[in-house]
Parts: C-alpha cells; structure tokens; sequence
C-alpha cells in the first residue's frame, strides 16, 4: 500500500540520491581547483580545463534537478531556506554562473578579461561551490534561524508566511563549527574526486604525478575534516519531531539514528570503505587509475546516507533555532500527496535517464585525453 | 506592512534576469534547428561542405548556450529567493513542470551536447546527428516544461484551495500539462526561436555577401534559415491567434491594456496606432466573431454585462468577495481545532468566496490595472517587427532562388539590421505576457505583493546590481567573442 507517509519518505530518499549524485559530480569542481595547484604548465592546465569542461553540463543539471526535485516535493524547504539563507545561495548561484560562462569564454579570443581570469572563476568556483553548498548542508543538523506562520496568509499587509531572524540572511552559519567543518569537508572531498577523476580521464604521465601528489595532501585535509564532522555528529544533540509532529531536542540523535537504522549506518560505512579505498589505491599502486570507480558510488552512498540521517526516523531535516516547532520535516514541508503521487511515476524515467547518460559518457570516455588530441581537435576549450 | 521598494526590486530583479535569459534561449533554440538540418543535408548528401557548415553555426551555438543556461539556473532560485511566498502557495503545482524539466529535458541537452561538440571524431555519424538533433530536442522539451510552468501563471487550472495547508494543491495533473495557454505559448515562443536563429543567420550570411566571402557558405546558410524562419514564423502567426483568444478568454484586462481599450463591447476596434482603427477586427481576432464582445478596461473595473447576458462583477464587488474570503480564511484558521461547527460554517463562506481570494490582497482597483503604455507599444513592437521580418525573409528567400541575392546590397543591409528588430520582437513579447499579467503573480489568485520574500530592501538591491554587472558583461563579452567568431569565419571545405 503506498501511503502519504511512503510518498514522502521515498521523495526524501529521490533527494538523498540527487544530492548524493550532486556531490559526486562536483569533482567537475574539484577538478577545478587543481587548474593552478597541479597544472604546471599551460598545456597541463588545458587538459584540465577540458577534461572537466567535457562534464560540466551534467553536474549543473544535477544541481538544477535538485533545486527542481526539492521544489516539487519539499516546497516549503524551497520557500523558507532559499528566501533566509539568501546570500549564502546568490553566492552559490553566482560562483556557478560564473563557472558557466568561463569555460566557453576563457580561451576564445576578444573574451576581454583574459584567460587567467576566466580560470580563476573556474577555480573559485572549483573551491567556493562545495564548500557553500556544504555549510548550507551543515545548517540540516545545525538548525537555522527562521519561523513559518502559515496564519499570516490571511493578514493582507503582511502574508509572509516564512521569515528570517538574522539580518546577515544566511552567512551566520559560518558562526557554528559544525557547519565550516561540514562546508570544509565537502570541498575537499570534491578536490580529491576531482584528482581522481582528471587521473582517469587523462594520459599524460606528468600531470599524473602531480595530481597524485596534490591528491594526499587533500585527502589528509578530508580526513581531518570527516572526524571532527562524525565525531560532532554523534555527539550533539539532535532535532527529534514525534507522531503529533512536535519537535524537541534530542541527545545524541543522529547517533540513535544511525544505530536505529542499520541499513543507513551499512549503506555509510560500505560508502566511506569505498571512497577511502578509491583514493589510496591511487595512492599506493603507481599505476592505477580506476580509484574514482571506488570513490565516486562511495561519495554517493556517504552523501545518501547523511541525507537520510537528517531526515528519517522522526528527524526534523531543516531545524529551526529561533522556534523549534517552526522546524521543517517531512510530513510539515511536502507536497501533497496528489502531487506526490503524479512526480513518484515520473521519477520511473529516472533509470532511463541514468543508462543513456552512460551510454553516452563511455563511448566519449572511451579513450583517455591526451596532449595529441587537444592538439588536433579543432573544438576545445 | 511590506515596502512597496522591495516589492518593486523583486520584481526588477526577477524581470532583469528573465529578460537576459530571453536574450539567449531564443537563439539556441533557433540555431538547434538551423544546425541540425545543415548536419543532416551533410549526412545525406555525404558533401562535407555541409558537416563544415553546421560545425560553424555549431560554433556560434556554444559561444551562446552557456550564458543562456546559467540566466536559467538564476531564474529557477529566484521563485524561492525572492518570491518564497509564491513557493508555498502554489509550489505544489508550480514545482512539478520544473522538476520534470529537470529529470527528462536538461540531461537529454546535457548529455547529447557534449556528443555534439566533442563527438565528432568518438562516435559514428549517425549517432552523432541524432545528439545533434536531440540536443535541440532537449532544448524544446525544456521550453515546454517551462511554459506550462509559465502558462499556469496566466491561467491557473487543475488546482483546489486547501486551507488547512494554507497552500493550492494540484488535483489534475493532465489538466496544468495540457493547459489549452500552455499549449499555444509553447508554439509561440519555440517557433520564435526559429524565427531569431535564422533571422540572425541570414544576417550574419549577409555579412559575408557583404564582404564578397565564404559565398557558398553564405547563400546555402541564407537558403536553409530562411525557410526555417518562414516556417517559425507561421507557426508563430497561428500560435499568437490563439494566444490572443486565450487572452480575451482568461486575461482581458491584458487584452484591454494591449490595445489601450477603454470602452470595449461587440464590433470592438483593433487600434494599429493611436487614431488610426480597424473597426471590428479587435472581436475578430479576439473572439473569431465580429459581433464578440471584448471588455475594456472601465468595463473590468466597473462590471459589464457580454453580449449573452452574462454579469461580470466590478473590481469592487471582486475585492470585497476576497476580503470576505481571507477573513472566513482567518476565522477558519482560528477555530478549526476548538470549534470544528463553526470552523465547517466559515469555511463555507470560505469556498463560496475562494475564487476571489487574491482580490482580498487588492487594497485599490486601480491596482488592477497594468502599465498600458508600456503593454500597448510592446505589442505594437512585437507584431510590427514580426510580419516586417516574415516579409523580408521571403523577399531574401526569393532572391535567393532567383540568384540575384549577391549582388542586392540594400538587401543584405537590411537582413543584417534585422538581427536586433528579432530580439526587440522577442523581448517585446515578454513583456506584453508578464507585465501584462500585473499585479498578478498568478492571474486572479495572488498578486506579486503578496508572493514575495520578507527580505530587506537592501539585500535585494544587492544582488540586483550584482546581477546588473555579470550579466551586462557575459554579453558584452559574447558579443564580442561572436563578432570575432563571425569575422574570422568558418573553415570551408568546398568540393564544389
């Protein structure tokens, strides 16, 4: 029998597995950051730029994917954290816009503001994207400073239903530990995937190197990263909602959820072997350039793991700190279940999606790219 | 109270970005086409000629597509950044077309455009002529998606008020994707990318005419955006006739500011420019019927009664009702979980008044009427640049034939003047739709003051001015980068 309470649980699921892919893709990002760290010279830093530039496109459909798949089925997520946090996503916005238009720009001539430029938006991107986006993730086990009265619909002079507290719109996240680190970790993971993946979908011995080089450096950072993150995570009291949909603190919350859900908990220890095994076999074995086919469904596990500890086992995903029953959770912020129900059966073309993107993605990866092709090619960035 | 400033700056903000992202999509829609027709003249008639053609618009088509999509992703956040309002209140209809835009439309162009750029040389020719042609697939899908987004704002269907999610619930998913606007705006606006891609090529063509260079290239690229162009332009013909039934149908005072009407009723006169009518053609176009009755704008405000008889109430008695209705809302809200029998009793009066809801908002009926000049002139921009264009494309397209088209200077001038009346047409037609359609979000159920985010003035500003700068640069540097593309040239293989 599929209920509401289905509905809304498989759609929070359809979003772990987006963010989860979103994540993953964001070593385009992280590939990104490596233009200046491990391209040494201009032909280097060229097989970078179109090693990625080759893959941008779908981790901004993904990103596009997740803002729509979150507005179709969590919208009141969409109009309170977009609305609040509201620099935090215009800076989010802007550094992927910016990424948007510098690859097609950066080596064209009469681009006007230089090629270096245009890299340094890539790069800033490469940086500041992931770790936005994981500071704004962070605030799912933080809490943010908002309220919801959904009274105020009926007030003509002031309908606003969701409101801020803070003036600073977001950027005070950065005030809680949990969320740098979170934001930290996240970028830095991406910085590996994005040296994992630029050393299996490039051929040239040099450029390897040093892509190896800067992969354990980043990936020590990840590692610092991802234990202070657990070890906050299991310790710090957590945001519970009962079967009324009242919200209180709990302690130790995303603890009792990972030991109360084993298959969350299975499903983030397999992840994080895998992603941990991808890079130091890269690390190790001189030769081996397939660690991103570990790290990346690894990555995707981790990230869909998170997600459901955030939201599954009466857990409020979006907290509020300034009215805890203000709080987002599931039942309070979903569609209805019409509307659920209609988008469930779109989301069985997902597959589809997914088998011709691969399709497509090996017979253009079938071969690595090398120095000889960008030089012949007569479409490059 | 809301300021009426950030009202204003959300809207500005929004209208900044929507008018930059119709700047680009036009011409990636068209060029798809243009492009894809090239590639498979190449494949059928195995003369790489046609393959270095394509390869060029191809070009021109990537220095493009890029900014059109990063305008999109804006464009998307904003209905929750600065209209967050708006995304409770209708999210559960308003989310869907854009997440399915998402799942099915953005990853076909995702996917298939990097076939198309890089694939040349990786995948077969047959697979890549299908990426090429799903590329510009992709593209439309996602323009349908968009516009039955677009389209529920202009018409609301499939929808019910539930007052105890405070929000509308979709209840006919068929009846949102197959919304009778939805369907004619979709045309409309795809086809009048055709009309901008080959209108920009035959310019660009003209150019090299011009300069007496690549005149194969030329006059071939004139031969097959031309006859794109004509038939986009039909199509955009048959498509406006019905966008201007729906028009009269469900947005007359849209209608009413577009032809500055003020006094309408049956044999209504179409106004081709202040003091020169066409008696009756208004009801011809708008109803089919010369003796339809088309509402002015003091018939909206005011109350009528149409032609068969029917009543329609004044602005007043509409604000009254939705008054009526927000405060049977309030006194819903307040007694549901203490008092159910007198909670069942307002929320009677509560569906008997819902229609009106968004009036309720509505402090003056003068709010309810639109910046006319502004919708009068755009429509006359838009109509006007528009059979001009389809005259002078047949005209090229014949000279073409006649193989007199090299040496008509005058012709070429104009083809590549042209070039900005299209995007002038097109940016037109937008504002005769969204700015037409004000001060509604949503015609007739919110209005934009009661949709927008509580945010400071300021920070809206902010990002406006931020917004102002990236874009006016992205197409200060497109521009150029085209221009340099253009000045270079396409590198020609000529077996001929």
């Amino acid at each position: 029998m599929i209920t509401y309470e289905f509905l809304q649980n498989y759609w929070w699921m359809l979003i772990s597995l987006l963010g989860g892919l979103l994540v993953f893709l964001l070593f385009v990002q992280g590939g990104n950051s490596m233009i200046f760290l491990a391209g040494k010279t201009e032909e280097e830093r060229q097989l970078i730029v179109n090693s990625t530039g080759r893959k941008w496109e779908f981790t901004f459909t993904t990103l596009v994917t997740f803002g729509g798949a979150f507005y179709a089925s969590f919208p009141l997520f969409y109009s309170t954290s977009f609305s609040g946090a509201y620099y935090v996503w215009m800076l989010i916005l802007v550094t992927f816009v910016l990424q948007a238009v510098s690859y097609e720009f950066q080596n064209k001539a009469g681009n006007l503001l230089g090629k270096n430029t245009f890299r340094a938006f890539l790069t800033l991107n490469g940086c500041l994207g992931p770790l936005l986006i994981g500071t704004a993730v962070g605030t799912f086990f933080t809490g943010s400073g908002f309220t919801v009265n959904k009274e105020a619909a009926g007030n003509s002079l002031q309908p606003v239903i969701s409101q801020w507290v803070s003036g600073f719109h977001g950027l005070e996240a950065v005030a809680n530990p949990f969320n740098v680190e979170f934001g930290l970790m996240v970028m830095f993971l991406t910085m590996c995937l994005g040296a994992l993946y630029l050393i299996n979908n490039i051929d040239d011995d040099k450029l390897n190197s040093s892509l190896r080089g800067r992969l354990g450096f980043v990936f020590l950072c990840f590692l610092v990263c991802l234990i202070f993150v657990l070890v906050h995570l299991v310790t710090m009291p957590g945001f519970a909602v009962d079967s009324t949909g009242h919200v209180f603190i709990e302690k130790a919350k995303y603890l009792h959820n990972f030991l109360q859900m084993p298959v969350v908990l299975a499903l983030f220890l397999v992840g994080a072997v895998l992603l941990v095994c991808g890079v130091v076999l890269t690390l190790l074995r001189k030769g081996f350039r397939r660690g991103i086919w570990f790290s990346a469904p690894g990555t995707v596990m981790v990230v869909m793991a998170l997600f459901m500890v955030a939201g599954y086992n009466g857990t409020s995903y979006y907290p509020s700190t300034a009215d805890l029953q203000s709080s987002l959770t599931l039942a309070n912020s979903c569609s209805s279940e019409f509307t659920l129900r209609t988008m469930s059966i779109v989301s069985l073309i997902i597959p589809f999606v997914l088998a011709y993107i691969v399709y497509a993605w090996r017979k253009m990866d079938l071969k690595s790219l090398t120095r000889k092709e960008l030089a012949e090619t007569d479409h490059k960035y | 109270m809301l300021e009426t400033a950030l009202i204003d700056w959300s809207r500005a903000q929004f209208a900044l970005t929507a008018c930059y992202h119709w700047v680009f999509v036009p011409l990636t829609l068209g060029l798809a086409i243009v492009m894809a027709v090239m590639e498979t003249l190449y494949v059928i008639k195995k003369d790489e000629f046609w393959k270095s053609t394509a390869k060029f618009w191809m070009k021109i088509f990537g220095i493009n597509f890029a900014v059109g999509i990063a305008t999109g992703l804006i464009l998307e956040f904003e209905f929750g950044t600065n209209f967050s309002n708006y995304s409770w209140f209708v999210g559960d209809i308003f989310g869907a077309p854009l997440a399915i835009e998402g799942i099915i439309a953005f990853f076909i162009e995702a996917t298939f455009v990097a076939v198309m750029f890089f694939g040349w040389d990786k995948v077969g020719k047959k697979f890549h002529l299908a990426s090429t042609w799903l590329t510009g697939i992709g593209a439309a899908i996602s323009a349908i998606w968009i516009l039955v987004a677009n389209s529920w704002m202009q018409h609301p269907v499939g929808m019910e008020f539930n007052p105890d999610t405070v929000r509308n619930e979709m209840v006919d998913f068929w009846a949102v994707a197959l919304n009778p606007v939805a369907v004619s705006k979709f045309f409309h606006s795809w086809f009048s990318g055709w009309m901008t891609g080959s209108v920009f090529v035959i310019g660009v063509s003209c150019w090299y005419l011009l300069k007496k260079r690549q005149t194969r290239f030329a006059l071939a690229s004139i031969r097959v955006a031309a006859i794109v162009g004509i038939v986009g332009t039909f199509a955009v013909m048959f498509s406006g006739d019905s966008s201007g039934v729906h028009a009269a149908k469900y947005q007359p005072m849209k209608l009413a500011a577009a032809e500055g009407l003020e006094d309408g009723g049956p044999r209504s006169p179409f106004s081709i420019v202040p003091g020169i009518e066409v008696p009756g053609m208004l009801s011809i176009l708008a109803t089919h019927d010369i003796d339809g009755y088309v509402p002015g704008i003091n018939d909206l405000l005011y109350g009528y009664v149409d032609s068969e008889g029917v009543e329609h109430l004044s602005a007043e008695a509409k604000i009254y009702k939705g008054k009526t209705a927000l405060k049977a809302f309030r006194a819903y809200r307040k007694l549901k979980d203490t008092n159910p029998v007198a909670a069942a009793k307002v929320k009677e009066v509560l569906e008997e008044n819902v229609e009106y809801f968004g009036y309720g908002y509505i402090d003056d009926p003068e709010e309810l009427v639109p910046n006319v000049p502004l919708i009068y002139w755009s429509f006359r921009v838009m109509v006007g640049f528009g059979s001009f264009l389809l005259l002078l494309m047949m005209v090229i397209l014949f000279f073409e034939y006649k193989g007199k088209i090299k040496d008509m200077k005058w012709l070429q001038w104009l083809a590549i003047l042209a070039i900005p009346m299209v995007y002038l047409a097109g940016q037109a037609g937008w504002i005769v739709a969204e700015a037409g359609r004000q001060p509604w979000a949503i015609e007739g159920l919110l209005p934009v003051k009661a949709a927008v985010s509580s945010l400071s003035v300021g920070a809206v500003k902010t990002t406006f001015f931020l917004f102002v700068a990236i874009f006016t640069v992205f197409l200060a540097i497109e521009v150029r980068i085209m221009l340099k593309a253009i000045a270079k040239g396409p590198e020609i293989v000529d077996n001929e």
